[in-house]
């Protein structure tokens, strides 16, 4: 049997879906520490970059941190986590590690995005008499919103994908199945990780490219744009 | 003996390990580098004909960009172990999966640095009796070097930084000694090895930060003139 096969057939067992190690109970972990993570660090990096955004300050310190977490390999910030202090208190470490490797990408495009609003806008407001909360609530959150949610996309697929690895140092999640697999060399059951990993980011991307639509509040209150 | 007892004790950071493992992490490190140099050379030549090939055909820049953008998504873990059963358990399958990352970024930055080459440059050139092949390496190429350099360094420093990943088939470079530190417990190997993969990174950075330079003089003159 080829590998396409022994993969089906091991997606296709009612038993690799239920029990503790079952497909179901990983991918509940892996969606709750993606939920948990994105939410921590959305209420930590959009304030402030919102903020950064309306005062026109600290610029290159949000573009800056974007290059810098590139650099930083994801793997290594896990494993020294957990060998840390910290690494004792279940799953903390995972969540310290996608919550730092989150912010960035939201950090930056939120930034971004506030700084690319029309500045005629801005000063339209200011001179209708607009106070800095309404400004930020009435004209620069709804034209920021696009990136700032491409900013939230962006984190999301990428916590998605590092929760993958908190699989190595023994974290929950789907990346288990993949390294269970290769612990029993079984080829079929990597592989078979490996695709419902990879489904599930694809998944994830393509929700909240449908929900970047949907709730534009520019694009809602003029109706789709023609062509 | 003082030297000793950081390695008993199992310190984070330890003179005693850069001593007695110096050959492990040299030879660790050659990997990690190796690994890197393959990806981003077989990156480079893959996604120049494909930048061309969407540059060319306007049908097929959808294709192209939507593929390399979605293969970006799959998370490495993932994307290893999905090449297993094509390459066994070899350091192509590292290699091949960090091209393949290294596609999405490079594609996009060719197609933009040749994008950016102004219509009269072309003109001038193809009045000076330049033909394609001429024209494409002689007059566009030098000018797309500034995107494409970009792109060459945001790609270089993500695929060092992903070849750790590369730990669980064991042709993981760096990545090697903090898999295996991680399951020891060695808080030295762990760091050491974590702290050498960012130099790395920083490093090539800046190192084609300086090759960028050195390739596009004239973007410095430019400023000055100004």
């Amino acid at each position: 049997m080829g590998v396409v096969e022994r993969t089906w057939s091991w997606l296709a067992t009612g038993a690799h879906w239920s029990g503790p190690d079952g497909v179901w109970h990983r991918l509940g972990e892996h969606l709750f520490l993606t939920a948990v993570c994105l939410a921590i660090s959305c209420a930590i990096a959009l304030p402030v970059a919102v903020l950064l955004g309306h005062l026109g300050k600290g610029g290159a310190l949000a573009v800056n941190i974007s290059n810098a977490g590139r650099a930083v390999p994801t793997f290594a910030v896990l494993v020294l986590l957990l060998l840390s202090p910290l690494g004792t208190h279940g799953s903390w470490p995972t969540v310290i590690a996608l919550v730092l490797f989150a912010i960035p990408p939201l950090l930056t495009n939120a930034y971004v995005g506030m700084r690319e609003v029309d500045r005629d806008v801005v000063e339209a407001a200011r001179g209708m008499g607009m106070t800095g909360r309404q400004l930020i609530a009435r004209v620069e959150l709804p034209l920021a919103f696009p990136l700032i949610v491409t900013g939230v996309r962006t984190a999301a697929v990428q916590v998605v994908a590092t929760t993958t690895l908190a699989a190595l140092p023994g974290g929950g999640g789907l990346g288990r199945i993949i390294t269970a697999g290769f612990r029993l060399t079984d080829t079929a059951q990597v592989v078979a990780g490996a695709v419902l990993v990879a489904a599930l980011a694809l998944l994830v991307e393509g929700v909240l490219m449908l929900a970047e639509r949907l709730f534009d509040p520019v694009r809602r209150r003029t109706g789709p744009v023609p062509g | 003996m003082a030297g000793q007892s950081c390695l008993i004790s199992n310190d984070w950071i330890c003179g005693e390990y850069l001593r007695t493992r110096g050959q492990e992490l040299t030879d660790a490190t050659l990997q990690h580098v190796g690994i890197t140099l393959a990806s981003v050379a077989i990156g480079l030549l893959v996604a120049f004909p494909l930048a061309l090939l969407a540059r060319r055909w306007r049908a097929a820049a959808g294709p192209v960009l939507g593929l390399t953008t979605v293969l970006y998504t799959v998370p490495s873990l993932a994307m290893f172990s999905l090449l297993v059963p094509f390459f066994g358990l070899s350091v192509s399958v590292v290699v091949t999966g960090l091209v393949l990352y290294s596609l999405t970024i490079l594609v996009r930055n060719i197609l933009a640095g040749l994008a950016s080459v102004p219509e009269e440059a072309r003109e001038a050139a193809r009045g000076m009796g330049y033909g394609p092949v001429r024209l494409l390496f002689g007059v566009e190429l030098p000018l797309a070097l500034p995107a494409l350099m970009a792109g060459l360094r945001i790609t270089t420093v993500s695929t060092i930084s992903l070849t750790t990943v590369g730990a669980i088939l064991h042709y993981g470079g760096l990545g090697n000694l903090v898999y295996d530190g991680m399951h020891s417990y060695f808080k030295a190997q762990v760091l050491t090895a974590s702290v050498l993969c960012v130099a790395l990174a920083v490093a090539a950075d800046l190192l084609l930060l300086l090759v960028q330079r050195l390739l596009t003089p004239w973007t410095r003159a430019g400023k000055g003139a100004v």
